[in-house]
């Protein structure tokens, strides 16, 4: 008999073994691959238990960890300009993820990024919670809350303020926007009841930041960049007449210029007649004396078809290679499939201000660590050399042209030399519930003898007939915000 | 293991210093979760902790008077368990803000009082032998109280629990010591009988039908509470205690066998005819697909489990740092897991270490006692606890399925604290009886093979 009780002894032993080996399996071998299982929220929760760095605009809080009672989380995520940073800070989600700066910026401000390593470290042995680092944006906040402001609340459109000479970012509005805390609530289920109403507004995705991951045909915008191929090519110069027909056809497509515009006035102009007007038909032929390859190469040097980290992602704006004859001559004049991103165009914008060079856009001034010390600071960079100095001025000097005696006078600013370039793009003729609806677009910098920012207004899908002339107008405010007046 | 030529001592001193350390291990854990949690105020752990102290010393007092020979081990090793448990159970409030660690302090404390009232009345173990039917009357009576209408509840989808002024009570819980009672005392009055008789097959001797009775009943009843009261943990622990002690009753691994076969039929049976079973063997090997994870009453709370073992590692996040609260039930079905998280793979293997060497403990009682019934009772009741243990510790770890059985002191449950500390009295008293000098002042002996058969063995092993 005992020796079955030793049996059963040695049984039980051996099956607590077998308990230990699976433990062992779990809590050491496995552990590192269970901790990285995407049903795994554990590293997800941690953060909602830590002090998250703040993300600061002008030295205050836009986006904040507010201590809370709410017994889910130690900390709530609290948004304080709400709507109007919206579509930069994102939001922050146990239910739904984070989006925008608040996931790109997710190492610093959680603290688990390589350069907080020490103050992991530190806090490990001092026993306080390690707290994330904050992050100060470019963005000034005066001009940011009035390019919300200025926006109509019933279109969809952004608004762009970059420093050309460094690329940084200094007001990136759009609308229509949303309240992020509506979305950061730890409740998952009020969390999807606030998402899904959020889906029924026209034109908003609390996913997509409308300045940088839209894209669509930027229309007659986009003939700063034909200016740039004409003017390389040396087959142009900015006073000589060239034919100015008011229809071509090219390859099957019919351009045609502006029927209410006043390019049927003159069959022969300048570049600087042409640019003022914005007529087409120049640019059509263009396109067909000079081919693909130049257009192709100078959208990419301004930046189309590339990636972008600014250090949100920008999605690539696309300037399709190959096109045919006649495809080309519409994405000349920024039809077809020709789309960019407000972003792009304020980049071209800053090329030409910049003499040629397009410095990086940037958002991030300056991450602080906890305890105050700056740990990271980025520079301006380089992001191409778009062209070169003296076609840069020129195409500077053409852009003059719109806003003194063309298509954008409407946003002159008195003691402000502003040089833009109007673009209409044709969306739908007859959008449900809209008309006809068109992409409108005017991009441009000031001052024109030392440019200091390039603006960029670009509203989607809006009303031809109420509001072709709400961009221009919209550039007139922003300038004048900008310039103080 | 060595055997039980040594002279008698009765180590109360030990156990008394060990004791202390347990209750040290208690009042360390407690400390832990406070300072972790910056729990301003420590009055709840010092009067959980002093109760404990007060409860536990009385027991060792009562084990000086009645039992004095009795293992030293075996009481500070629950207490230890015990503290632990409550300690863990408190740690969970104090982020649910729920209050179960005080239901859990009036639990141990009556558990530890119905313990003292064991010791004290009983005084011999073998008394319960006369009880043999009857304990098979009340088992069955047990197992039959939560199917009574309005006094039953079914509680997560099993019908083993019955409401009484308040109070939630698992009577199967107790129905494992009855029936272990039970069958001890029938097998040591009939197992020369089973023994005897019986066919040879190959080289294996295999019982005659009408000995096979007692296990085919214990069969059907293992079956009959899986299937009407789907409790899967139990019917497990019923079938593997009688096996167990219908093995070692005769020595005969043929009884193992044909258990093992009934085991694979009810298995295969209950596999395929019971939902509720189709559906936790799914749970059990797709846990990870997301569809199963989000499934109401899918693997959720076992892959929750998982995760934060995982997280804790191998030392563990310290006690009051981790998140154990995110996984269900974390203070009852899986506090292996929170102790996981908390205390890491060395704090775990730690505490089975604890329980392996309380099995053990008994099993050497069972080993030592010097009747029939004793030993057969001795295993049966270490064996209880052993497999409570691994079928939890195998199902949070996914090596089985996982099924509700509590972890025995640790898990927040009345019920099983009271069965499981009724279990160490019972031990204790056992031990007590194997350990104790031999004279002739001791009661009724009815048998006389063993205590020889022991020490010829002993001698041998020298």
């Amino acid at each position: 008999m005992n020796q079955a009780i030793r049996r059963v002894w040695i049984a039980l032993v051996l099956l607590f073994v077998i308990c230990f080996g699976g433990l062992s399996y779990i809590q050491f071998f496995a552990a590192e691959q269970l901790a990285g299982n995407s049903l795994n929220k554990r590293q997800l929760y941690r953060e909602f238990d830590l002090p998250r760095g703040a993300i600061l605009v002008d030295g205050k809080p836009i986006a904040e960890s507010v201590p809370t009672e709410d017994g889910q989380f130690t900390y709530q995520r609290t948004y304080n300009e709400p709507e109007a940073y919206a579509h930069l800070t994102g939001f922050y989600s146990l239910a739904n993820m984070s989006t925008h700066l608040e996931s790109e910026l997710n190492g610093w401000l959680t603290g688990n990024d390589s350069d907080l390593l020490f103050d992991r470290l530190s806090a490990m042995f001092t026993g306080n919670s390690s707290e994330g680092a904050s992050v100060e944006l470019t963005i000034d906040d005066r001009l940011q809350q009035a390019a919300f402001a200025m926006l109509p609340d019933d279109v969809m459109g952004s608004i762009i303020v970059t420093e050309v000479k460094t690329g940084n970012i200094l007001a990136m509005a759009s609308k229509p926007s949303f309240d992020p805390n509506d979305l950061s609530v730890h409740s998952t289920k009020l969390a999807n009841e606030n998402l899904k109403a959020l889906t029924e507004v026209r034109g908003l995705s609390p996913y997509i930041n409308p300045a940088i991951g839209n894209r669509f045909n930027p229309g007659s915008s986009f003939k700063i960049l034909d200016l740039v191929v004409g003017l390389e090519s040396g087959e142009y110069d900015l006073d000589t007449a060239i034919a100015n027909p008011n229809e071509v056809n090219i390859a099957g497509a019919r351009i045609s210029n502006f029927a209410e515009g006043r390019c049927s006035t003159r069959t022969e102009a300048s570049l600087r007649w042409i640019t003022a007007n914005s007529c087409n038909t120049p640019f059509a032929l263009m396109t067909e004396k000079l081919g693909n390859t130049p257009f192709e190469d100078v959208a990419e040097r301004f930046g189309f078809n590339q990636q972008l980290s600014i250090p949100l992602s920008v999605i690539n704006s696309q300037f399709p290679p190959n096109m045919d004859a006649g495809q080309l001559a519409q994405g000349s004049i920024g039809g077809f499939d020709n789309q960019a991103t407000p972003l792009q165009m304020n980049m071209v914008a800053m090329g030409i201000a910049n003499g040629g060079v397009i410095m990086q856009p940037n958002l991030i001034k300056k991450v602080i660590a906890p305890d105050l010390r700056v740990i990271e600071e980025p520079q301006p960079k380089e992001f191409s050399t778009a062209t070169t100095e003296e076609i840069a001025d020129q195409v500077a000097e053409l852009m003059k042209e719109p806003v003194q005696n063309g298509t954008a006078v409407r946003a002159q600013v008195p003691g402000v030399d502003l040089r833009a370039k109007t673009g209409t793009a044709n969306y739908d003729v007859n959008e449900e519930g809209h008309g006809r609806t068109v992409n409108s677009w005017i991009t441009g910098f000031a001052p024109g003898n030392d440019p200091e920012v390039a603006i960029t207004v670009a509203l989607q899908r809006v009303d031809y007939n109420t509001h072709s002339r709400v961009a221009v107008d919209l550039m007139k405010q922003m300038t004048e915000a900008v310039f103080n007046q | 293991m060595s055997e039980l030529q040594t002279a008698p001592v009765p180590r109360r001193n030990f156990e008394l210093l060990l004791l202390v350390l347990a209750l040290g291990v208690g009042f360390a854990a407690f400390y832990l979760v406070g300072s972790a949690t910056d729990e301003v105020d420590h009055t709840d752990f010092i009067v959980e902790m002093s109760i404990l102290s007060g409860l536990a010393l009385l027991l060792h007092v009562l084990l000086r008077i009645f039992a004095k020979y009795s293992d030293p081990v075996i009481l500070p090793i629950t207490v230890a368990l015990n503290s632990l448990g409550l300690a863990m159970i408190h740690r969970i409030d104090l982020s649910r803000s729920t209050e179960q660690s005080f239901r859990q302090l009036i639990w141990t404390g009556i558990a530890m009082l119905i313990a003292a009232v064991v010791l004290w009345a009983l005084r011999d173990h073998r008394n319960l032998r006369r009880f043999t039917y009857i304990a098979l009357l009340v088992s069955i009576l047990l197992l039959l109280l939560p199917m009574i209408p309005k006094l039953g509840v079914t509680i997560n989808g099993a019908r083993i629990w019955v409401r009484v002024a308040g109070f939630s009570l698992q009577p199967g819980e107790l129905a494992k010591i009855t029936l272990s009672i039970f069958f001890a005392g029938y097998l040591s009055s009939n197992r020369d009988l089973i023994l005897m008789a019986g066919r040879k097959f190959g080289p294996m001797q295999f019982p005659r039908m009408r000995d096979m009775a007692p296990m085919v009943i214990a069969w059907l009843v293992s079956i009959g509470v899986l299937v009407v009261q789907r409790d899967l943990g139990s019917s497990i622990l019923f079938f593997g205690l009688f096996i167990v002690m219908i093995y070692v009753a005769t020595a005969r691994i043929s009884w193992v066998v044909i258990g093992l076969l009934m085991v694979v039929v009810g298995g295969l049976f209950a596999a395929t005819t019971m939902s509720h079973v189709t559906r936790r063997l799914n749970t059990w090997i797709n846990a990870f697909d997301p569809e199963v994870y989000h499934a109401q009453g899918g693997s959720m709370q076992i892959v929750e489990g998982l995760f934060g073992m995982a997280d804790g590692g191998l030392v563990g996040t310290g006690l009051g740092n981790g998140s154990p609260y995110r996984v269900p039930l974390a203070n009852s079905d899986m506090i292996i897991a929170s102790f996981g998280e908390e205390l890491g793979l060395i704090g775990l293997a730690a505490i089975l270490m604890l329980f392996l060497l309380l099995v053990t403990r008994g099993m050497r009682a069972a080993l030592g006692s010097r009747d029939t019934f004793g030993k057969l009772l001795a295993t049966g009741l270490s064996f209880t606890l052993a497999l409570q243990c691994l079928v939890i510790v195998g199902g949070v770890t996914r090596l089985i399925p996982l099924t509700g059985l509590a972890t025995p002191f640790m898990a927040a449950g009345g019920s099983s604290l009271l069965a499981n500390w009724i279990i160490v009295a019972l031990l204790l008293l056992i031990s007590h009886n194997s350990r104790r000098p031999m004279s002739g002042s001791v009661g009724p002996t009815d048998e006389v093979a063993t205590p020889g058969a022991a020490s010829t063995k002993a001698v041998k092993t020298k």
